[in-house]
């Protein structure tokens, strides 16, 4: 594997090698030194057409955990974003050095197109593009979901058998899209909870199960609900009449949680809206998983780099 | 000069040999006079000249992608002796003066009769009516209009130009794509879409314009033409508009015949495309619709790019493919061979149907003595990958390179001069106008 630009690129076996390697990884982050030389000497260019502090800061603390040479480059907005500016921006980081390059941008596709048009040599990760993939985050839930449900079983197996919900806005989400491929792939049930209007046309082809509300997923004692950030520019466009209306029908809230069984975990992407997807309490309560998920970031990150390094001697 | 054409197929159908005398045909039969020059045919299949309603030549204004006289030989090289020009050049063909201004520059370059399609509105703008009837009393004798790249959404403003052009004899070529159901789309909704996290371009954008414009149609007395049907639902909303007795006519796109939304999957921006690449059953549908007489003619929207256009993000590519050196190829491979029509209909959806709807004279009669010498010969067994090669414009956006098709135009005569010779298209200055 040289780049990382889809889950549709992962078969399970590659999958759950990756999760087992942030198993070692999560081990060297508790180490005295915290740190392996896998990537010294190496470059790994963040590049962020599209700003995201969170994602591009795990990212960093990945490869400055393998010992590689970090550079950064943010720039949010079009004016750069274009077709040859994409290509020259690239090409130069590659020229400065870079042997991998992260890749964030607005546009579905970019991370496709970068990897398959040999713009550059580097290794492509994909940090999200568009409204299309979010692989490494969709490996991070992955994570999350097997450590807290499987516990110290955790290692070499799949899903099968989890129950999860994905709610929300999955038209607009990488993060479910790339979750429903992933989780699909390890062997676990995902139901999709959201109005009509925020789901993607012919998602049967996702091999998913479809409901309306999220007490219809609630119903089938899902062992994960997955939250989703809504982006507040939706309600203006028509697709939901308002936020106290999406709120009562797909927000996560205490009620729902003490329908849930007790073992259940409540995930988010973040940033989360407090309020509107999630509620502040069970945001915070013991099943929520929102920080473990940021921490299992850096460790499936670091396990992403150090995967696609050796797989390219 | 004279031109004698031994032995051809007669639109896949008798052999016999043609004499072609000045620009025109003078006798066809079994010929034993002699000519100036003489071409064997033997196991080649002539046709009337091929009749393009839909192509894109940039000039004014885009001569980076193309100009009047590359897009002419692309035309040539493809077997057409008349184009249709869109009007979305800049400045846009919206004035007697820029579609006189197209059509001499057709005439100097001499290898098609370029014939300019005017604006619908002011700048493509949707908002006030262009000079239709200026341009239609010009010199270029405008006939179809179109605002071609954008739909005429407005409801009330479509309705006013169909009456207006319908004073004219024209024709109004619409685009169907309703604006606000298709704000940002750049591939076909549905599973792909869906796949690619790209925002869709749903069918019934298409459909219910086109139901819309039929109705406006009939309920005017106008005549209506609708720009590359790309789904199934449109083939059956003009089917039914056909049988009502509405004046609407159809054209689809060699590509939305062949073609299907999967080539997106790789996000290559070749494959982008307006109106989107389908499902594998629009396209088996089409097919379907071309044989039954739903839909009238295949026109190429033969839409170059530069290469910077296109070798880009999908977000950022172009919309638009070009198509007129491949049209025959593709009509023979996803038509004729796969068992839709015969040589015969090839004659019709690609000559005397769109000449009619553009009211382009001289094509009534193919192949008949005393007919406009426009000609083409194309050898049906010859099969090969296209490749680069095969494009004579000046951009290479071609989305059948690396595909094996059949046919090969070997002859193309234009008013008795040959613009194709043994396949290869003649240089501009023997075929050029003082």
């Amino acid at each position: 594997m040289k780049n990382l630009v889809s889950t549709r690129d992962l078969e399970a076996g590659n999958a759950i090698a990756l999760l087992d390697t942030a198993i070692d990884m999560v081990d060297v982050r508790s180490r005295d030194v915290k740190k392996l030389p896998t990537l010294r000497g190496k470059t790994v260019a963040n590049v962020f057409f599209e700003d995201s502090t969170r994602t591009r800061l795990s990212f960093e603390a990945a490869a400055l955990a393998l010992s590689a040479d970090v550079t950064t480059f943010t720039a949010p907005g079009s004016s750069v974003s274009k077709g040859e500016s994409l290509k020259d921006t690239l090409q130069t980081l590659e020229s400065m050095g870079a042997d991998f390059i992260v890749l964030r941008h607005s546009h579905s596709g970019v991370a496709a197109t970068v990897a398959n048009n040999g713009w550059v040599d580097a290794h492509i990760i994909n940090a999200g593009d568009g409204t299309h993939e979010h692989p490494t985050q969709a490996l991070l839930d992955a994570f999350t979901m097997r450590s807290r449900l499987l516990g110290d079983a955790a290692r070499g197996n799949d899903l099968s058998g989890i129950k999860v919900a994905i709610v929300g806005d999955i038209l607009h989400s990488r993060v479910a899209r790339s979750n429903a491929l992933l989780l699909h792939k390890l062997g676990a049930s995902v139901t999709l909870a959201a109005p009509q209007t925020l789901l993607p046309r012919a998602i049967e082809s996702w091999g998913v199960t479809v409901v309306s509300t999220l007490d219809d997923a609630i119903d089938t004692a899902p062992d994960v609900v997955m939250t989703l950030r809504v982006q507040k520019e939706r309600m203006s466009s028509g697709f939901f009449p308002s936020e106290s209306e999406f709120s009562a029908l797909w927000g996560m809230n205490d009620a729902r949680l003490s329908r849930l069984p007790s073992t259940s975990i409540v995930m988010h992407p973040g940033p989360m809206n407090r309020g509107l997807e999630i509620s502040g309490s069970v945001a915070d309560s013991p099943q929520s998983t929102v920080t473990e998920q940021v921490a299992n970031g850096v460790a499936i990150r670091m396990a992403v780099l150090y995967t696609l390094m050796g797989d390219s001697r | 000069m004279t031109i004698l054409i031994r032995g051809a197929s007669l639109m896949g159908g008798d052999t016999s040999d043609i004499l072609i005398d000045g620009d025109k045909i003078r006798e066809v039969g079994r010929i034993s006079s002699s000519a100036d020059r003489v071409v064997d045919a033997h196991g080649l299949i002539a046709l009337p000249g091929l009749v393009d309603l839909h192509s894109h030549l940039r000039e004014p204004g885009g001569e980076g992608s193309e100009t009047i006289l590359s897009g002419s030989r692309a035309a040539a090289a493809g077997g057409f002796t008349t184009v249709h020009a869109m009007a979305n050049t800049n400045p846009v063909a919206d004035t007697a003066e820029i579609v006189e201004l197209v059509a001499e520059r057709g005439r100097l370059a001499g290898y098609v009769e370029v014939r300019p399609v005017g604006a619908v509105t002011k700048n493509l703008g949707g908002e006030q009516l262009a000079d239709i009837g200026g341009m239609a009393r010009s010199a270029a004798a405008v006939t179809v209009f179109s605002d071609d790249g954008r739909c005429v959404g407005d409801a009330l403003l479509m309705r006013r130009a169909l009456e207006y052009v319908s004073t004219f004899g024209g024709v109004i070529a619409q685009h169907s794509q309703d604006p606000r159901l298709t704000e940002d789309a750049v591939v076909n909704e549905g599973r792909v879409s869906s796949e690619l996290g790209l925002r869709g371009w749903p069918s019934v954008a298409e459909e219910s314009i086109i139901a819309r414009d039929v109705l406006l149609a009939e309920y005017v007395g106008a005549r209506l033409h609708v720009c590359h049907v790309s789904t199934a639902g449109s083939a059956d909303v003009i089917r039914w508009a056909k049988k009502r007795g509405i004046r609407v006519t159809a054209e689809v796109t060699p590509h939305h015949l062949f073609l299907t939304e999967d080539r997106a999957l790789a996000y290559d921006p070749l494959f982008k495309v307006n109106p989107p690449l389908r499902t594998a059953e629009d396209v088996e549908e089409l097919r379907r619709a071309v044989a039954d007489g739903t839909i009238d003619v295949v026109a190429t929207d033969h839409a170059p790019h530069a290469s910077a256009s296109k070798d880009c993000t999908w977000h950022d590519a172009t919309f638009g493919m070009v198509g007129l050196e491949s049209a025959l190829s593709v009509v023979q491979h996803t038509l004729v061979d796969a068992g839709h029509i015969s040589w015969s209909s090839v004659a019709r959806i690609l000559s005397v149907v769109p000449a009619e709807i553009g009211k382009v004279e001289g094509y009534d009669a193919p192949l008949a003595a005393g007919s406009r010498a426009n000609i083409t010969l194309v050898d049906p067994s010859h099969t090969s990958v296209w490749d680069a090669s095969r494009l004579h414009g000046r951009s290479t956006n071609s989305p059948f390179v690396g595909t094996s098709l059949p046919g090969r135009i070997m002859s193309t005569i234009f008013n008795g001069t040959e613009t194709v010779i043994d396949g290869t298209v003649v240089a501009p200055e023997l075929v050029r106008n003082t």
